[in-house]
């Protein structure tokens, strides 16, 4: 699969290995946290994209560019999106 | 259903409110956004009339004056928000 | 002065009894980068804040509240009906014998509340600065929370609660710019 470059209000979750010693005791587990949109935005500009009044409330946000997904950890896990 | 309504009903209020919230803190940044100011105001006459459709229903939502009392039905009767 | 509405900011539900999860969920209510923490932290640095932010302060403290109602009403459905057997099961043998059911602010490992979970150093970069971060601490415990709730009517409120600290720290970083602006000191020039 071709690698796109990643959109940082896309592709919110980065991915770390930690060292992984032969006696550890546990199988590794890919590290995995968050980067919010809020740490890209600036000063919000006026007139951006809003959801409808319903999706606004479901999302948390007004505007579609501040949403950051909280999927389950397995799916988080798989490729950091 | 009775409930099924009320709760519909609370969902459409909780809805406006929601964007109303979300304008205001944006506004308390950006205060000469004519536009968002625009929108504010618009909210909050809509919300205006989904709380009268509420209250008419299902009683007061706020006290000290900001909703009118009545009984039965009135504003110390529940059940109360984290009961429904 | 505040005025009660009888609503909640974003409706609760609650799949089952689980007074398990009410005790992790008590971190919100009475820990430190708790609902209540965030609620006193805003309401008291806006007095000494400069004017421009003071709405800010005000409102997203004034929202903290609604969202410690929803906390406080998670807590309350997860532990209504709660038998004296899964009250056990659940570790609240400890709670129960000081406060019955009745919510305390504490946090999930039993600390109690306490003003030191509030900085107020009346600097307002310092201060801005503290509440970023306390918002991005919220952020980072409702992930945890949701990490260890499998109740799917939780996580849904509790997703909701996590964007909010999102929004809030933005507004704060915007705050930020604000007070780096000259404007309004002309007078001063
Ligand atoms: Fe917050």
């Amino acid at each position: 699969m071709k690698k796109r470059k990643p959109n940082p209000y896309r592709d919110q979750y980065r991915v770390w290995y930690p060292f992984h010693s032969p006696d550890d005791p546990c199988p590794p587990i890919a590290k995995q946290y968050v980067v919010p949109p809020n740490q890209f935005l600036g000063f919000q500009p006026p007139n951006l994209p809003q959801f409808s009044k319903h999706e606004a409330l479901i999302k948390g946000t007004l505007w579609p560019i501040f949403y950051s997904p909280y999927p389950p950890k397995k799916w988080r896990d798989k490729d950091g999106t | 259903m009775e409930h099924e309504k009320r709760r519909a009903l609370l969902r459409k209020l909780q809805e406006v409110d929601f964007v109303l919230v979300e304008l205001n803190l944006y506004l308390d940044t950006h205060p000469s956004d004519l536009d968002a100011l625009d929108q504010y105001n618009h909210c909050a006459l809509e919300r205006e009339a989904i709380r009268s459709e509420y209250e008419e229903r299902y009683g007061p939502l706020m006290h000290f004056g900001h909703s009118s009392n009545r009984y039965p039905c009135g504003w110390n009767e529940g059940p109360w928000p984290w009961e429904i | 002065m505040w005025i009660y509405e009888k609503k909640l900011q974003y409706p609760v539900k609650v799949s089952q009894c689980n007074p398990h999860l009410a005790k992790l969920l008590i971190e919100q209510y009475g820990g430190a980068d708790g609902e209540l923490a965030a609620a006193l932290r805003y309401l008291n640095q806006r007095y000494t804040i400069p004017d421009k932010v003071k709405g800010l302060l005000t409102d997203i403290g004034t929202e903290e509240f609604a969202h410690l109602e929803m906390i406080a009403t998670m807590v309350y459905k997860l532990t209504k009906d709660a038998t004296k057997e899964q009250i056990k099961a659940a570790g609240l043998e400890e709670h129960y014998v000081n406060h019955d059911l009745s919510l305390f602010y504490q946090s999930a490992a039993g600390n109690p509340f306490t003003a030191t979970y509030i900085q107020s150093k009346g600097d307002p970069i310092a201060d801005l600065y503290e509440d970023i971060a306390a918002e991005e601490k919220a952020r980072a415990t409702y992930q945890w929370l949701i990490d260890l709730s499998d109740d799917p009517d939780i996580n849904d409120s509790l997703k909701f609660l996590r964007e909010r600290e999102i929004v809030h720290s933005q507004r704060f970083r915007e705050a930020v710019e604000l007070l780096k602006e000259y404007q309004g000191q002309k007078k001063f020039f």
